[in-house]
C-alpha cells in the first residue's frame, strides 16, 4: 500500500482550492448537510460563503462533538525536557543558533516536575524536547520514559522523529502517544523555514506517524503551524492526511492540532500568513464535520477567551497551566530559554474550573498505560 | 471525466458484477450478460464439468470481454478455498479469485475466521483475492491489510434479494476503506443497486435478482441503468434531506465569543 506521501502529491488541489476559495452558497449549504463528508465538501466549508455560516457550521460541529465525545474535555501537561536542538527553524526558540540558556532535565528532575503536574491533576503527560542527537538521545528519551512511565498513567512524546525500531523500544518505555507536527504541507515554505539540520527532510517528517504507528503507538497527534503558510490549502493537506491516519492505522486515535505562531525569543514569528481568530474556530468545526472521532487539541498558545469558546465547537483535548522551557514548574525562576510565550496564563485549577463552567467535565485520566500490560 | 473502476491492476468501466448460477438457460445467461454491461463474471468451480457432453458454462462466458472471476463456492473452511482456487489457477481460469468460506448451507453466511486465515495464505501464493464477507468493519480491515484488493460485505443473505439490510454496516466500511468495496449478496432489485452506489459503494454484484426474474435479460439491463443512475448520484453529490416532523430545536449561540478577539 501506497503511503501518505504519493496521496499528498495526488491530491486534486486545484479543484479543492478553487472550491475552497468560490463555492457557492448552495455548495455551502450542501456541505454542512452530508454525512460523512468527502475532501470537497470539507474545502466548501473553508469558503468565505461558509464564513458567513459559522453559527450554522458552530452549531454542527458541537452536536457531533457532544454526541462523539460527551461533554467532556481531556486535560494535558507538555513536560519539557530539553531545549537543546539542531534544527535551524526560523520560528522557534530552541534554534540552533539562538543564544537562549539551554538545559537538559536529568531522569531525576524530571520525575520533580512530573510529580508536581500530577499534585496539579494531570495524568496524561506529554514528554517534549527540541531536536538533538546527544543531550536528547533515543536512550536518553528512553531512560526519561521508564523513570516517568512507573508514576503516570498516560505518556506521549514530541521528539525528534525517529525510526520504527526506537517508536518499539519506547512504546515498550511506556509511550503511547506520538505526536509530530509536519508545520507546513507547503513544500516550498517548508525548505524557507527550515534551514538546515535533518528536519529539512520534508519526507522523513510525513511518514513520521506511520512509523509511529507500526511500532506501536495507539495515539497519533498532527498538525500544521498556522501562519508560515496559506491557511486553506494547509488545512486541506492536514484534513488529507489525517483522514489517510484514520483509515490506515484504524486501530489508533488520531488528534489534529492548529497552532498559530506565537512570538518566540529570537525567532522570526510574524505571520505571513495570519489565520483569524474566526477562521481557526472554523477550522475546528471543519476537521469536526469531516472526521467525527478525531480529537482536537488546543495548546496555552491562544487566549483564554478563545480557549473557553472553543470548548463548545469540537476541541477535546487541553493543556493548561504550561511551561514551555524545561524544568520550568519546579523552578520558574530560573532563567531559561522557552520555546515559545503561552497566551493563556491560568493555572490548570483555574482552567478546568472554567471547563466546568461551561458545563463540561475535565477529564484529568481517562487511561492507564498498565492496564494495557 | 472517465470514471474507472480500478481493482488491483486492472481497471473496468462497468461497476455491475454478475454471478452466473441460476439462469434457465446458459444462451439466457449469455444474453443478461451482455445486457448488464457487465466486464467481470463469477464462476462456481464446482458446477463446471469439463468431461460432460453437455455445453460447457465456459464457452458462453467470452473470455475476451469478460474477467473470469471463480469463486470458492462450496468451501468450508481455509483449506477448501485454498484448495479450489488452486484448482482453479492450474485449470487455467484465473489467478483472481472470489473467496466464498460459507460452512452454512441454510443461510449461506461466510465464516469470518476462515475468511481471514485464506485470504492470508492465498495473498501469499500471488492470488488476487476479493473476500466475500459479512458487514464487519473490522473484519474489512483486517483483510486489507493482509493484501485483499477489494472486500465484499453482503447487504443481506444470498438470494435473500432484501436489499441493504447491513446499511449502517456498509457506511462505516466505506468510509474506512482503502480498497474497492463491491457490495455483494442480498441485492434484488436495481433501486437497491442504486441505493448501495449513492452510498458510495466502488460497484456491486448482482446474482439471483437477474437469474430468476420473469426477465433476466431485461432485468440485467434495469441493473445495469440502476448502477449506472446511483454511481452518477453520487458523483454529483445529493442534495442535502430535510427532516420533517422535529421542531427547529432553539440552540443559544456558539461564536459570539469571537465578538472582541481579533
Amino acid at each position: 500500500m501506497t503511503g501518505f506521501g504519493e496521496e499528498l502529491a495526488a491530491l486534486p488541489m486545484e479543484e479543492l482550492l478553487r472550491v475552497a476559495t468560490e463555492a457557492a452558497p448552495d455548495t455551502v449549504e450542501r456541505a454542512l448537510a452530508r454525512e460523512p463528508l468527502d475532501l470537497f465538501d470539507f474545502a466548501a466549508l473553508l469558503s468565505p460563503e461558509a464564513g458567513r455560516r459559522l453559527e450554522d457550521l458552530a452549531q454542527r460541529a458541537h452536536a457531533l462533538t457532544v454526541q462523539r465525545f460527551g461533554k467532556t474535555v481531556q486535560l494535558y501537561a507538555p513536560l519539557y525536557v530539553s531545549n537543546e536542538c539542531v534544527e535551524t527553524c526560523t520560528y522557534c526558540a530552541f534554534s540552533r543558533t539562538n543564544p537562549i540558556a539551554r538545559k537538559t532535565l536529568t531522569p531525576e528532575q524530571a520525575v520533580a516536575e512530573a510529580r508536581l503536574l500530577r499534585a496539579r491533576g494531570f495524568r496524561h503527560l506529554l514528554i517534549v524536547s527540541g531536536e538533538h542527537p546527544r543531550h536528547v538521545s533515543p536512550e536518553y528519551l528512553g531512560t526519561i520514559l521508564r523513570a516517568l512511565a512507573a508514576e503516570t498513567p498516560s505518556l506521549s512524546v514530541e521528539v525528534q522523529p525517529q525510526t520504527e525500531e526506537i517508536y518499539r523500544e519506547w512504546t515498550a518505555a511506556g509511550a503511547e502517544g506520538l505526536v509530530v507536527y509536519q508545520e507546513t504541507y507547503d513544500r516550498d515554505t517548508y525548505a524557507r523555514v527550515h534551514l538546515a539540520g535533518k528536519k529539512k527532510d520534508f519526507d522523513w517528517r510525513l511518514a513520521t506517524p506511520d512509523r509511529g504507528a507500526a511500532g506501536g503507538m495507539k495515539r497519533l497527534g498532527i498538525g500544521a503551524l498556522f501562519g508560515l503558510s496559506d491557511w486553506r490549502q494547509e488545512a486541506l493537506r492536514l484534513a488529507a492526511h489525517a483522514r489517510y491516519l484514520v483509515r490506515r492505522y484504524w486501530r489508533c486515535f488520531v488528534t489534529v492540532s492548529f497552532p498559530r505562531l506565537r512570538p518566540a525569543e529570537y525567532a522570526d514569528t510574524l505571520a505571513r500568513h495570519p489565520l483569524a481568530d474566526a477562521d481557526l474556530a472554523r477550522l475546528v468545526c471543519a476537521f469536526r464535520l469531516l472526521l467525527p472521532d478525531v480529537g482536537v487539541v488546543l495548546s496555552t498558545r491562544e487566549p483564554a477567551q478563545l480557549r473557553d469558546g472553543l470548548v463548545r465547537l469540537g476541541v477535546t483535548q487541553m493543556s493548561a497551566g504550561s511551561r514551555t522551557e524545561p524544568g520550568g514548574y519546579s523552578a520558574p525562576e530560573v532563567p531559561t530559554g522557552r520555546q515559545f510565550e503561552v497566551s493563556d496564563e491560568r493555572t490548570a485549577g483555574e482552567v478546568a474550573r472554567t471547563i466546568r463552567e461551561l458545563g463540561f467535565d475535565p477529564v484529568w485520566k481517562d487511561w492507564e498505560a498498565a492496564l494495557r500490560g | 471525466m472517465t470514471d474507472l473502476l480500478r481493482i488491483a491492476d486492472r481497471e473496468f468501466r462497468s461497476r455491475l458484477l454478475l454471478g452466473t448460477g441460476k439462469f434457465p438457460s446458459l444462451p439466457v445467461m449469455r444474453d443478461a450478460l451482455d445486457a448488464s454491461g457487465t466486464e467481470i463474471v463469477t464462476v462456481t468451480l464446482r458446477r463446471i464439468d469439463l468431461d460432460s457432453p453437455e455445453p460447457n458454462l465456459l464457452e458462453f462466458v467470452d473470455r475476451d470481454r469478460y474477467l473470469l472471476l471463480p469463486n470458492t463456492s462450496g468451501a468450508e473452511d481455509a483449506d477448501d478455498a485454498v484448495r479450489l482456487a488452486r484448482l482453479a489457477r492450474a485449470a487455467g481460469l484465473s489467478d483472481w479469485v472470489k473467496l466464498e468460506v460459507t460452512p452454512d448451507p441454510r443461510w449461506l453466511l461466510p465464516d469470518p475466521v476462515e475468511t481471514l486465515a485464506a485470504a492470508e495464505r492465498l495473498v501469499k501464493e500471488g492470488f488476487t483475492v476479493l473476500p466475500y464477507i459479512g458487514a464487519d468493519p473490522v473484519l474489512a480491515k483486517r483483510l486489507q491489510e493482509v493484501g485483499c484488493a477489494t472486500v465484499m460485505p453482503l447487504g443481506a443473505p444470498i438470494g435473500s434479494n432484501r436489499g441493504l439490510k447491513t446499511r449502517d454496516s456498509i457506511a462505516i466500511i466505506l468510509e474506512q476503506a482503502e480498497v474497492p468495496v463491491v457490495v455483494d449478496a442480498g441485492l434484488g432489485a436495481p433501486s437497491h443497486a442504486a441505493e448501495a452506489m449513492e452510498m458510495g459503494a466502488d460497484c456491486v454484484l448482482v446474482n439471483t435478482a437477474i437469474s430468476v426474474a420473469r426477465d433476466p435479460v431485461e432485468m440485467a439491463r434495469a441493473f445495469r441503468l440502476g448502477v449506472e443512475a446511483g454511481r452518477a448520484a453520487w458523483r454529483a453529490g445529493r442534495a442535502p434531506e430535510r427532516a420533517v416532523g422535529e421542531g427547529a430545536e432553539a440552540s443559544s449561540p456558539l461564536t459570539g465569543f469571537l465578538r472582541g478577539t481579533a
